[in-house]
């Protein structure tokens, strides 16, 4: 069963991607594979010496780098450039960094999966190394001298002979004239003479955010543009019956209406439909919007009640689902009569609620369009833009700006595409503006989900046999409407890949349907499949009167490489490589002893409203440990005064930015599992803004999260999302430890803690 | 007709006085460094001073800001250094930097009125300005940071 079960879930997956739009677990292209004419040429590939798409140098020295992922956050737009100037021996401040615009030269540009710097590493390491010859071989030949006796230190070529020097400017011209060096010729700089990677750098953007000059995709401006706001159809899939703009057209400002066509499945990331509201600034097409009365024809998600779909899951959810993994056999061992453990557990829908809310601004001009926008995925709005406007891929230029948050929301780009579809019919540019009720009820949900785990433990309280099972509305509903199983995206996060030492093993996923988008959220499917797992892990713990840090390590046992490939699962990994970024359990081990060390853990005793809890994760190809610690008062009041992150991401480029995505996974994870809650009823998402979908504020975040990083020489991974699930599972565990109630549902704010 | 100051400079509007300062200022004046995030005074990423005042200028009509005094980030410091500033860039307080304007003209008001806050001023002050990138941690350190500069 299982082996057929796995085989017609990755047929899905061929299928379900053939619009080349979601790409979580794509690899990489390799550079320069298609030209497009997109009639834009950054400066670095019109620089003098270019010997990468990636980087140029110009004769007065300047130093151009492009960043062709997005930056909403994380640091990436400075991380990727430290990379390749460091190779180059650059000097810092004469490196001027571009964005690039979507463009498949660069390979995958959407920027999700924390894999920027996994994927793209060694292509911007190459981009410096490469530059850095032919400026060698340039003073080599101008010095008459062998190309080994020269070196490269700090913006110049030094002759280690005679110490003659000549900067990168000069030498410029006549580098340019020489091949660029073969990838496999190419020599890097040992770590011991790295002066960027592994060195904390500010990001390059920083003066001018605090200076409010960066701009945002809401900031864009065109001359001649008008302000678009749209009401969407309140019911996933609803359509316009009819409309009264009259007191709409009457507000000052307002110029006309425009209706978009009704969306059909599958859902994809094109235009949701409704009414479009036209004015000449943003406020009074807001205004415009609340006078129009439209008529809307609901359809079948009408039905959607989130409360009854939630009993529907946990129904489903104790039933025998479709078989991801399945090692020795659990049920011979569940019949023995042994003590068995059951759980469930269940997380609600939450909104990604970028602090930007989505905006585009987009001309369409003579059957070309330029768009504008906040995007993590400039070539998916290539694409959308252009199968919404009736035109050519190579007819969309999508310019990137800085984006005001993303989380995974804004790999989606049905904003630009209403951006596209208003410009064309209106014949300017057109700049949409969602507000924040738009935002938190067209979202593509972070997804509901109910997790089973049952296990079959001996006498010292392990596991000898362990079942887990989901089931959740997948995301593959927005690619095929009748989609109801994870794919094994989601199922390789956290399910299938259980890393614990046990002889009977078998995970599951049951069905569901979507009646809302779903979309990836930041840490995807590890949030729900990690908290469930690594809170039943805790309550083994308990339940055997064992020190839960001891009891997981016992778990992992000695440690080693998985072999989930024998165990006839075909591990997605995150769309890395699997022989390079193996499942190790050592590295697991480590992160959880770090944990030990670091956080205090077993020096006060929990309980009487104090209490540490743990958890370790594997997510992205990246190991975090963390440890949390709260106290909750009489009245039930939760406080986090701290959280320890313990990280191995492999080889560390900017230790601080690494520092901040771990530090903002604390209290993005604190946010979900005291509020984070999206409900529906008749279909219609219930809340609204910040006062109905709450998400962490100062007072009520971790007071402190303290990141610490094993030192590793492994190669790279990502730091955006894995800082998140292993948070959930080790706060449920901390109020266990305090309180000893037990966390099986979120969002707490539902539940009483005392 | 309203007549304000913006940053020092003498300004004048005559559209919808319904209309809040924050699309004035953005849509109008093309000041974009003041933020929109909610709309409704919840996350405070398009905070002002007026008059030297903290505000959310989406909840800031204009017709109630005749003869008044708005400074934006655009006009907090000549050279965005500010002690506030300084203190956020030395720190890297930043992540997206989306909402981090509003963060910074909240904390200086705050100075300005509390030298020198305790954790519990700085949470009464700052617990209406989201960061949904999480950097609280590094916004009261800054804040502290800032307190000690000014001192």
């Amino acid at each position: 069963m299982s082996a057929i079960d796995n085989v017609s879930r990755r047929q899905f997956l061929g299928g379900a991607f053939t619009t080349g739009a979601f790409v979580l677990a794509a690899r990489v292209l390799p550079e320069s594979v298609w030209a497009q004419e997109a009639g834009f040429r950054t400066r670095a590939e019109s620089a003098a010496l270019s010997p990468s798409i990636y980087l140029g140098i110009q004769p007065d020295g300047t130093v151009f780098i492009v960043t062709h992922r997005s930056e909403m956050g994380t640091g990436i737009r400075t991380s990727l450039p430290m990379v390749a100037a460091d190779e180059l021996d650059a000097d810092w401040s004469r490196v001027t960094i571009e964005q690039g615009i979507g463009d498949a030269r660069y390979g995958d540009q959407n920027t999700d999966g924390s894999r920027s710097i996994r994927d793209f590493y060694e292509a911007f390491r190459r981009a410096g190394a490469s530059a850095r010859t032919m400026l060698v071989g340039a003073a080599a030949a101008q010095w008459n001298v062998p190309a080994a006796e020269c070196v490269a230190q700090n913006h110049e070529i030094v002759h280690q002979g005679s110490g003659r020097r000549l900067g990168y400017g000069a030498l410029v011209p006549a580098a340019a004239r020489l091949a660029v060096p073969r990838p496999e010729t190419l020599q890097f700089k040992p770590k011991t003479a790295w002066r960027l990677v592994g060195k904390e750098t500010a990001i390059y953007d920083q003066s001018d955010i605090i200076t409010g000059k960066a701009q945002f995709g809401m900031d864009v401006f065109r001359e001649g543009m008008v302000y678009a706001s749209i009401e969407h159809p309140p019911v996933l899939g609803g359509k316009v019956r009819g409309y009264d703009d009259k007191a709409a057209l009457a507000v000052r400002g307002v110029k006309q209406t425009v209706p978009i066509d009704p969306f059909e499945p599958p859902y994809q990331f094109k235009p949701l439909g409704g009414v479009a509201v036209i004015a000449d600034n943003t406020w009074a097409a807001f205004q415009g919007r609340k006078r129009l009365k439209i008529d809307w024809e609901d359809g079948a998600h009408a039905s959607f009640e989130s409360e009854a779909f939630k009993q529907q899951m946990l129904q489903t959810v104790r039933q025998p689902g479709q078989v991801a993994r399945n090692v020795g056999n659990v049920d011979a061992e569940f019949t023995k009569g042994g003590k068995i453990l059951e759980a469930v557990y269940y997380t609600p829908m939450a909104a990604h609620a970028a602090m930007e809310p989505p905006a585009a601004l987009a001309e369409y001009r003579d059957g070309k369009v330029t768009v504008w926008a906040p995007t993590q995925n400039p070539q998916a709005v290539q694409d959308t833009v252009a199968a919404a406007v009736g035109v050519d891929k190579k007819d969309v230029t999508c310019h990137v700006t800085l984006l005001g948050g993303g989380f995974g929301r804004k790999s989606k780009p049905d904003y630009a595409a209403e951006a596209a579809v208003l410009s064309k019919k209106l014949g300017k540019p057109v700049k949409v503006v969602w507000t924040r009720e738009d935002d938190i009820r067209f979202d593509y949900y972070h997804t509901t989900a109910a997790v089973y785990h049952k296990a079959a433990v001996d006498g010292r309280g392990r596991p000898t046999a362990w079942l887990q099972r989901s089931v959740f509305p997948p995301i593959a509903a927005m690619f095929d409407p009748k989609a109801r199983h994870g794919l094994s995206i989601e199922l390789d996060m956290g399910l299938s890949d259980l890393p614990f030492d046990v002889p009977n093993i078998r995970a599951e996923n049951g069905a569901a349907e979507a009646h809302v988008r779903i979309g990836w959220f930041r840490a995807v499917a590890n949030n729900y499949h990690a908290f469930a797992a690594h809170s039943f892990a805790d309550e083994m713990a308990h339940a055997a009167g064992r020190d839960p840090l001891e009891f997981l390590l016992d778990l992992l046992g000695p440690g080693k490489v998985l072999d989930l490939k024998a165990q006839g699962v075909e591990y997605s990994n995150y769309g890395a490589p699997y022989d390079k970024y193996p499942i190790d359990t050592r590295r697991l081990r480590r992160v959880l002893e770090v944990a030990g060390e670091r956080s205090g853990w077993g020096k006060r005793k929990s309980g009487n409203g104090w209490g540490l809890g743990i958890a370790a994760h594997r997510s992205f190809n990246t190991y975090v440990a963390s440890v949390v610690e709260v106290e909750v008062d009489a009245r039930g009041q939760l406080r986090i005064p701290r959280v320890d992150q313990i990280v191995d991401a492999g080889t560390i480029v900017n230790p601080d930015r690494v520092r901040a995505q771990l530090e903002g996974a604390a209290v993005m994870a604190a946010g979900l599992a005291r509020t984070g809650e999206i409900t529906a009823a008749n279909g219609r998402i219930r809340q609204s803004n910040f006062n109905d979908f709450q998400v962490a504020r100062m007072n009520d975040a971790p007071y402190q999260t303290n990141v610490h990083f094993v030192e590793s020489d492994n190669p790279p991974t990502g730091v955006g999302e894995p800082g998140v699930p292993t948070v959930l599972a080790s706060l449920g565990n901390a109020i266990f430890a305090a309180t000893g109630k037990r966390v099986r549902e979120l969002p707490l704010s539902r539940q009483k803690l005392i | 007709m309203v007549n304000f100051k913006v940053n020092g400079t003498d300004r004048s509007f005559d559209g919808d006085p319904d209309m809040p300062l924050l699309w004035y200022l953005r849509d109008e004046a093309r000041l974009t460094g003041t933020r929109f995030g909610c709309g409704a005074g919840l996350c405070g990423a398009c905070t002002v001073h007026l008059d030297g005042q903290a505000v959310r200028s989406c909840q800031t009509p204009m017709r109630t800001i005749q003869n008044r005094r708005v400074i934006t980030i655009e006009g907090l410091s000549a050279d965005g250094r500010h002690p506030v500033q300084r203190a956020w860039a030395s720190l890297n307080v930043a992540q997206c930097g989306y909402c981090q304007v509003g963060q910074i003209m909240q904390a200086a008001s705050l100075l300005q009125r509390t030298p020198n806050p305790s954790d519990q001023d700085i949470d009464r002050a700052m617990a209406g300005n989201i960061c949904r990138c999480g950097t609280y941690q590094r916004i009261r350190a800054a804040i502290k940071m800032a307190a000690k500069e000014q001192a």
